[in-house]
């Protein structure tokens, strides 16, 4: 451990710019959401009547979790329940940012030759993260405290988000040490979020029907921590138990960490064939062994969220009918569809947003093999630019289009109306286009600023997230290319969505032609 | 035949930094020309724009006759470039990588590509993140190797190979080079390797072209460096222009002395009457060091 102090030091440096970004930015959410709901609701029973038709919304649970009472610090916590997810991303990142991206790029080495001991690099990185969650922690609690909401939730709820961040720090400690790579190490730590999310999801909305499936909700982080429900029970030991577990996760990254060499993994090392196959000679060729992997893991993860979706479809349809009052104030909410469009509408929201994050990155990944040489060597052969980022865009168009198309063909089929669910699902396609069009524009027009590509997405979230909440203008709505998503398959919005996307990647593969490569 | 290269008054601007400042480069079609520099001095965008991969800001450049910008790919199917810090897809072995960039240039000797593994000792079944830099130069190398092309571009492609292997690169190029079939930019900053293989060389410094000729052309440029013991005293040696760094003491000289200069020196020795005499031959070393250290030159 020795020289931790210092590493931890350059690590606090280095993030100066990012870090107080996402401690400030999502410490600061719960307030947000606090004022919006003091706006929209100016007595009593208007936020009793909302809190009661929130719990018993299917999609709102899924999305955020369950919601227990109706207290406004309650609905806070309810509201922010997507934030434990933004949290997670941003500790395993920062984790695997000073571990193994490090170490591929050879500073480790150079690092550890010097007076550091071999935890040194982890223990530093882990400990910059629980820094960061716990800074943000105390943002939650002393801005709800500075509000006037009990200070025994507004702690607890800091401490909710702050616990989040610990145990997927300690997941991306364990991640670090799994791959060789720092690309399959976020890969690994992104994937074990997504698992929890989506058996948080499902035991959540189990515990709204039969409740047969409710005990999902315990086999993840994200769904523990949420049973402390601040401002309602109070109940701490949920938070114990996330301490306990991200300890052993940091301890049992540590312990891997002795177990293999520097610059290795524990997955790999195994040989391949000495020559290529028929299919790899061509640019589309080399796309699809670059991409299959995420398109095929991606395809699963959306199988098996639609399953989650379609099972849980027809307690919830039988939930509403059975109270009609509820089933009265959900149809007004949800527009005039019937109560199972309403859900598969939200559903198909969240997986729209979720799957836009896979065009991103599959899109970006033209910018990445820019930056680290492959394209170099490519294009210094008979491919040319076009047929370079083009192989790479049609991945980021089919693979959500395919993702997607899994998630809704199983949703509709377990709940037994694959039409509607299948057609509210691949509505979200063209809007998931767009963003991969934007994400090609900036990495043609403005290579440097490729990763903006991240903070359009975040904001699309945030628009989804808070925009309706906070009554934003129409305009600032219209800004997310899922405010134009209609609920099934119209012609006119997928048409006009659709042919922005390709205006946009059109443009930005015409400027990538242009540009230098690379730069 | 026209030449395989001919760029004249090449600029380049990143920003503030001026990369190339008016490089000329005339490579003739069947040479190995050795293209040397200091680090920084602007080989590799050179090299870049030579590709079409980045676009001048000035100054013109041919390439096997085409234009390199708006006929890069056409131009890309007669040639094979070597980039200097390669790296490939770690998922892909070494044999998947000879073999795509193969194809894609438009085909693969088999036969050569098996002799060349077995030179090079690469073992093509390991994946990209297990190869050490020298292995992935390597891969590159047998690549473009055993590509049929006409235009080698290689950019400092000994950089990470071990003594062993670059004897082994000097002499799969020799033979390229008795083949006569193939010409090769080779940018270096290992002047043994370039005095070994090469016919002609230019070099840079600073973006610009300070240097260029054959190896005995190079050779003229630089001094030889002479001590002697005179038995009288030396009239008029330091008025001879390119006569340098002159010292005198107790009857011995010693200076360093252009080509042309040499004769009015000795003469001017010998009139004194030498008791003894070391000359130093001119090294292309010295020559080297003189642009490296940036020097004016004469
Ligand atoms: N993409 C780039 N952006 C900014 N500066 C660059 C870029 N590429 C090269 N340079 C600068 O141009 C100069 C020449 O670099 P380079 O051609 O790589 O030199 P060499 O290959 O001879 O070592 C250097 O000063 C380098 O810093
Ligand atoms: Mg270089």
């Amino acid at each position: 451990m020795t020289g931790t102090g210092q590493l931890l030091r350059l690590v606090l440096r280095r993030d100066r710019g990012v870090m107080p970004l996402w401690v400030f930015g999502i410490g600061i959410l719960p307030l947000v959401y606090l004022q919006g709901f003091d706006t929209l609701f100016t007595t009593a029973p208007e936020r009793i009547a909302y809190a009661r038709v929130s719990a018993a919304n299917t999609g709102f649970v899924a999305l955020y979790g369950p919601l227990h009472g109706d207290s406004v610090g309650e609905l806070v916590v309810w509201r922010g329940g997507f934030v434990p997810v933004m949290i997670a991303l941003a500790a395993l990142l920062t984790v695997l940012r000073h571990t193994r991206a490090d170490e591929e790029a050879g500073r480790t080495e150079l690092i550890r030759a010097g007076v550091t001991g071999r935890f040194a690099p982890l223990a530093a990185a882990v400990l910059a993260t629980v820094l960061g969650c716990t800074v943000m922690g105390v943002i939650v609690a002393v801005t709800l405290i500075g509000q006037g909401l009990p200070a025994a939730g507004a702690v607890a709820l800091g401490a909710v988000f702050a616990g989040s961040g610990w145990v997927f720090a300690g997941v991306g400690a364990v991640a670090a040490q799994i791959s060789d790579s720092a690309r399959g190490g976020r890969t690994i730590a992104v994937l074990v979020l997504g698992v929890s999310y989506v058996l948080r999801l499902g035991g959540d909305i189990s515990a709204m029907g039969d409740g047969r499936l409710d005990w999902l909700s315990w086999l993840s982080p994200l769904g523990w921590v949420q049973r402390v429900f601040p401002f309602g029970a109070d109940d701490w030991w949920p938070l114990a138990l996330t301490v306990v577990v991200a300890a052993a996760a940091v301890g049992g990254g540590a312990f891997l960490l002795t177990r293999r060499d520097i610059g290795g993994g524990l997955l790999a090392g195994r040989l391949g064939p000495a020559t290529a196959s028929a299919a790899l000679g061509s640019p589309l060729g080399l796309a699809w062994r670059l991409h299959r992997g995420l398109l095929f893991g991606w395809t699963a993860g959306f199988a098996a969220l639609g399953l989650i979706f379609g099972g849980v479809g027809s307690s919830v349809v039988q939930l509403a009918e059975d109270s009609p009052g509820v089933s009265e104030m959900f149809t007004r909410i949800g527009g005039t569809e019937a109560i199972s469009g309403a859900y598969f509408t939200t559903a198909a929201q969240l997986s729209g947003l979720i799957i836009a994050c896979y065009a991103v990155q599959a899109a970006l990944r033209i910018r990445d093999e820019e930056q680290n040489g492959h394209a170099e060597a490519l294009l210094g052969t008979d491919v040319s630019r076009w047929a370079w980022g083009f192989g790479h865009l049609v991945f980021a168009l089919i693979g959500p289009a395919v993702a997607l198309f899994a998630e809704g063909l199983l949703a509709g089929l377990t709940f037994g109306d694959l039409g509607q669910v299948l057609e509210t699902t691949m509505a979200q396609v063209p809007a998931v286009w767009v963003l991969a069009g934007v994400t090609v524009l900036l990495i043609g027009a403005v290579p440097k600023l490729s990763a903006a590509a991240w903070a359009v997405t975040a904001t699309a979230l945030l628009i989804m997230l808070v925009g309706p909440l906070l009554r934003v203008d129409q305009w600032v709505l219209d800004l997310s290319p899922f405010t134009h998503v209609s609920h099934g398959l119209t012609v006119a919005p997928m048409l006009s969505l659709t042919l922005i996307a390709a205006v946009l990647g059109g443009a930005g593969l015409f400027a990538l032609r242009r540009r230098d490569v690379p730069v | 035949m026209a030449d395989a290269i001919d760029a004249e008054g090449l600029i380049k601007r990143f920003g503030a930094v001026t990369a190339l400042d008016g490089l000329d480069l005339t490579v003739r079609t069947g040479e190995v020309h050795g293209f040397l520099g200091p680090n920084g001095a602007g080989k590799t965008t050179t090299i870049r724009v030579l590709l079409g991969l980045m676009r001048a800001d000035g100054g013109s450049a041919r390439l096997l006759d085409g234009d390199p910008w708006a006929d890069a790919t056409a131009l890309h199917r007669r040639l094979a470039y070597v980039p200097g810090d390669v790296t490939f897809w770690p998922n892909l072995t070494g044999g998947e990588v000879i073999d795509l960039l193969g194809r894609l240039r438009g085909g693969l000797d088999t036969a050569r590509r098996k002799r060349l593994i077995e030179r090079f000792e690469l073992d093509p079944r390991k994946k990209g993140r297990a190869y050490s830099k020298g292995n992935r130069q390597k891969v590159a190398l047998i690549a473009a190797l055993a590509s049929d092309v006409e235009l080698l571009i290689l950019d400092e492609p000994t950089s990470g190979l071990d003594p062993l292997m670059e004897e082994v690169f000097r002499e799969t190029i020799l033979e390229e080079k008795r083949r006569g079939d193939r010409t090769v930019l080779l940018s270096s900053h290992i002047l043994s390797e370039v005095e070994a293989l090469c016919d002609r060389l230019t070099i840079i410094r600073a973006g610009r072209t300070v240097e260029t000729g054959t190896l005995d052309d190079l050779r003229h440029l630089t001094r030889t460096t002479i001590r002697a013991e005179l038995t009288g005293p030396v009239n008029g040696l330091a008025g001879i222009a390119g006569v340098h760094d002159l010292t005198t003491a107790d009857g011995r000289v010693s200076f360093d002395v252009d080509a042309d200069a040499l004769e009015p020196a000795l003469k001017s020795l010998v009139a004194a009457g030498v008791r003894s005499l070391v000359s130093q031959p001119p090294s292309l070393e010295e020559l080297f060091l003189r642009h490296y250290t940036g020097e004016p030159v004469r």
